[in-house]
Formats: C-alpha cells, structure tokens, sequence
C-alpha cells in the first residue's frame, strides 16, 4: 500500500514538472533560454539512455557517444540528400535507431560475454572508428568541418523544436520506465546487484546485458537525431569523447539508476555550461569556465554521493527504514518469544 | 540409481589447487551433508558443480547427463538450484521482485511451490513488498532458500545456512530443510555438525580439497576420533 501511495505521489509531482516545462515558454520566450531548454530535454534523453547502462545493468561505456553520433549524422544526411520533410526527418529516426541497434548488438555480443570492462574498452574503440570515418568520409560527411542542412519548415520555430524535444524527452523516460519495471528490466537490476546469483537462477545474463545496450543504443540514437536538429549542422564532435562523459556526468550528477536522475543531471550540468560561459562578459577568470566547471562536480559529488535523486531517495528510505526497523525489532520480539514459548 | 555423481573433480582458482580428486554422490530423496574445516573445499565444490568455478579435471553427471562443462544457467536450468554462502540476494529488489526473478515458469506446478514455500517462510508473505536488503539475516536466508527451491529443481545445493543466525532461526530453517526433503533432494554444507546430524542421512567429510571420510550420519555420531580429528568436536 505505501509503495503504491509513494507511485501516485511520485507520478502526481512528475505530472507537475511537465506542467511546468510546458509553461516555460510562456513565461520567458527568449530565443537562447529556448535553445538551452531544448538541449536540456535532449541530453536528458542521452544521459537516460546512459543510466540504462550503468544504473540499470552495472555496464560501463567509454562510447556511448557513437549512437548519439549515429543518430545525428544519419538525420543530418538524409534531410541533407534527400528531401528537409517530416516524412524524411521521422524515416531518418528510424534508420538511425535501427543502425544504433545493429551496432550496439554487435559490439555486446563481442564483449558482454567477457568482463564489463571489455565492453568499456570496446566501445572506445569503436567510438574513435567511427570518428575517424567521419573524418575522412568527406564525401558525405565533408570530414572535420561537417556541414549545414535544412530540417522540416515546421521545425524552424524555436518554441515547435522545444515542445518537440520536451515530449520526446517525456515519452522516452514513461518508456524506459516500463522497460525498467518489466520483468526484464527486474532481471537486469538483479544482474547490476549480483551477476554469478542471476546466473545460478537459470539467467543467461549475456542476452539481458545485450538487450540493455540495444535499448541505451536506440535512445542514445534518438538523441543524437534531436541534437542535430537544433544546430541544423552536423560535424565529428558527436562522436568525440566529450559527449560520453558529459553523458556519464548527467548521469552520475543526477543520480545512478534513477532515470529521472538523469533529467536532473543534464539540467544541471547545461545549465552550469550556459551560465558559467555568459559570466565571461563580466569577468575574464569565467573563460576558464572549466574549472568552475570541475569545482562544481567535486561540490556535487560531496554534497550528494548518490547524486541528487540518489541521495534524496535514500533519505527518503531512511526515514521508512526506521519504521521498517521498528517493525523488524517488533517481529524479532515476536519470533524469539515464540522459540521461548 | 544416484542423483548427482561427482567424480575425482579439481578445481584450480588462480594458482591455487582447491579440489584435489574430489569424488561423491547424491542419493534422491535424502540429505547429504558436506562436513569439514574452514577452507576444506566444501564451498568450492558447491561452486564447481554450478560451474562457477570451472573444474579442470574430472566429471560431474545430475540424473545421468554430463554437466561439468555446460555453463551456470544451464546447469541451473537442468533442475539444480543454489542456495551460497553469503545468501546473495538482491538488495535493491523487494521479496517479491525477487520471487518473480526465481519463478522461471509461470504455471500452476511453480504457483503451488511458492504457496508451499510461503506457509513454510510466513515472513516472506508478511514482507512480500519490502526491499530484501531491509530483512534481518534469517529473513534473507529464507528468501535465499525460497528463491532456490521455487522451481522444479530435483536438487538443492545450500551453502551453510546456518552462517551468522542466531540459535532460534537456525532451527527454523533446519525444520524447514527438514520439510523440503519431501520434495526435494538436499546437498547440504554445514559446520554447525550437530544441526547437520539431526538432519543428514550421509555424510562426506573433506579435508584439504578431498574426501576423507564418508558413510551414515549415525556412523559419525558414534565415530568420536573422526569428528575429533577432522571437525575438532568431541
């Protein structure tokens, strides 16, 4: 009963956040405080796809960012060749979800069956292939310099793109959330808490890992599609390693294994990236925003081990462990009674 | 006709040579008791047979088929369940989650077991919506046995079950070992040698990675130099 009253009080304040999300354009319709928005929603989608990965599951990717990649180049191409339709745009999506699950199938079928450091490893390696493709792919990707194109006239409009960003952000958390409470999802929060005992119940965990990257695969994907709509240009940094750590960052900031987490983190870490740079107008110390950037993370990290949503969710079960200890200290009176008895 | 046979097994971890020619069976229907010291090889043996720890030399056949080289879930699914040492439950899961996990099937049979197993552990019942980290040792080691014996499996392995608990729950639970041998076959590994006497029919008794003594549970009892020499009790 009480889990069921903390859903409905966790989906009521979810509902809430939304609500308020979907204001914000009417309340500040400046055109930079939409695109930061924007980016927010799409790196929260990025960073949940991440917490698949190493919350859900307990795997750790150094790549992360070439299905983020993926999924930008392949939109940027096809509205760029063929034509700047929606038609086009929701086509482009989807090959990108589909080459990111290939892809994310074949490097954990490669490495999941070893230790989970492999698969790290071999996501770096495959990250910087598909860099180095990029870079020398000219013809196509016009290498490092990257290139411009047109998206859906619909699209054009600031406050279109961010509705647009806000509902993907918001159907691809109900989404991973189902995925994370199926029985599937149940099997891989029992193979991140203890692989050898999730095996000896009959568990073929190298199935369920893979499965885990073809999910984070497909939404990292659809990250990276939303991402190149906002810049209408595309270029190599998606498959740089910064866009895995920031993921990584998000993640960690908002709290591992939380998804919600995850939104937490991106709107932090964008947030701290756009105010940090603007303060450089006021003061030069900030063009090394950097740093502050690095301060922020320790700070971050001390004041909240478990992430933020992390650490509020222990708090959180803190405060009903002690009934529940209370509870537990009853019962063991009970049982101890009854052996004397 | 034997349930498990293991024969002349070694089990190496790292540079170490644990099992030496470990060799035993498991009779249906009965409790088997692995005795011995601490770092005798009794959990490594449970661990080799799951094929967590791969043997290297020697066979391992359950109802006649050879196991020794298959991996751990399909030698789970062949119909032997694993109860460690450390309970190695999930935490973060509620007993509940957890049970579902174990449950491979969804059928009446497995339903039934479960129904069993709950009258058998009313605690589970009671704290079916809690997170398995919050019970009490004895709880987990329920859930532990629960988790294992919720499927159709003709064998248990339970690594010392009696580990930690306090004297009142490690009756209970030898009661309830006690209970499943109706419906099961147990591998048992116990140091607590007078709770596994109550409850053993056979015993193998290890030392230094290799059986040393084997025979009845009531031949034990009456054998005071063996259980002074390899279990340090009178």
């Amino acid at each position: 009963m009480s889990g069921m009253r903390t859903s409905k009080i966790g989906t009521i304040w979810f509902v809430i956040f939304v609500a308020g999300l979907a204001a914000l354009p009417f309340i500040n319709d400046s055109r930079s405080f939409l695109i930061l928005m924007t980016q927010i929603c799409i790196f929260a989608v990025f960073a949940m796809s991440y917490d698949i990965l190493l919350g859900f599951t307990g795997i750790v990717s150094f790549g992360h960012c070439m299905f983020f990649g993926i999924g930008a180049y392949t939109s940027g191409v096809m509205l760029d060749r063929l034509d700047a339709s929606i038609g086009t745009l929701l086509l482009s999506v989807l090959v990108g979800v589909l080459l990111s699950a290939l892809l994310s199938y074949i490097v954990g079928m490669l490495s999941l069956r070893l230790k989970s450091h492999f698969y790290a490893m071999l996501t770096l390696a495959f990250s910087g292939l598909l860099l180095v493709l990029a870079e020398k792919w000219r013809s196509l990707t016009n290498g490092n310099d990257g290139f411009t194109f047109p998206i859906p006239s619909v699209m054009k409009d600031r406050t279109v793109l961010y509705f647009t960003a806000l509902a993907v952000m918001v159907v691809m958390f109900l989404l991973l959330r189902r995925f994370t409470q199926s029985p599937v999802g149940r099997v891989l929060l029992a193979i991140r808490e203890n692989e050898q005992r999730t095996e000896s119940l009959g568990y073929e965990i190298v199935h369920y890992k893979v499965f885990a990257t073809v999910v984070a695969g497909m939404a990292a994907s659809i990250s990276g599609s939303l991402y190149v709509l906002t810049l209408r240009f595309v270029n190599t940094t998606v498959f740089g390693m910064d866009m895995t750590l920031n993921a990584l960052l998000m993640t960690i900031i908002g709290g591992v294994g939380t998804l919600f987490g995850a939104i937490i983190g991106a709107s932090i870490i964008e947030w701290a990236h756009h105010g940090l740079s603007e303060l450089a107008k006021f003061h030069p110390i900030f063009e090394r925003w950097i740093i502050f950037f690095g301060l922020l993370y320790i700070v971050v990290v001390l004041l909240f081990p478990a992430g933020i949503v992390g650490t509020l969710r222990l708090w959180w079960l803190k405060r009903r462990g002690r009934r529940l200890e209370q509870s537990l200290q009853a019962d063991s009176n009970a049982i101890r009674k009854e052996g004397a008895g | 006709m034997t349930l498990l046979q293991v024969r002349g097994i070694e089990t190496h971890i790292g540079q170490y040579h644990i099992l030496q020619g470990v060799t035993f069976e498991v009779v249906p229907g009965e409790i088997t008791v692995l005795l011995g010291r601490n770092g005798a090889g009794k959990t490594t043996t449970l661990r080799s047979i799951m094929g967590l720890n791969p043997v290297s030399k020697g066979e391992i056949s359950f109802q006649g088929e050879r196991v020794e080289a298959l991996p751990t879930h399909r030698i789970s699914r062949q119909g032997i369940g694993y109860v460690p040492e450390d309970q190695g439950i999930f935490p973060d899961l509620t007993v509940g989650e957890t049970m579902r996990i174990a449950m491979r099937l969804n059928d009446d049979h497995t339903k039934a077991r479960l129904e069993w197993v709950l009258e058998l552990f009313p605690d589970l019942h009671k704290f079916w919506g809690r997170k398995s980290g919050l019970l009490s040792g004895g709880q987990k080691q329920m859930l532990a046995i629960s988790r294992a014996y919720v499927n159709d499996n003709r064998l248990l392995l339970i690594d010392e079950p009696s580990k930690g608990l306090a004297p009142i729950m490690v009756e209970k639970l030898m009661l309830a070992i006690e209970q499943m041998k109706a419906k099961t076959t147990v591998l048992l590994v116990e140091q607590n040698f007078m709770m596994a006497s109550r409850i053993g029919h056979r015993y193998y008794l290890m030392d230094e990675g290799r059986i040393v003594s084997e025979g009845m549970m009531a031949e034990l009892q009456q054998d005071e130099a063996t259980r002074r020499k390899y279990l340090g009790i009178a």
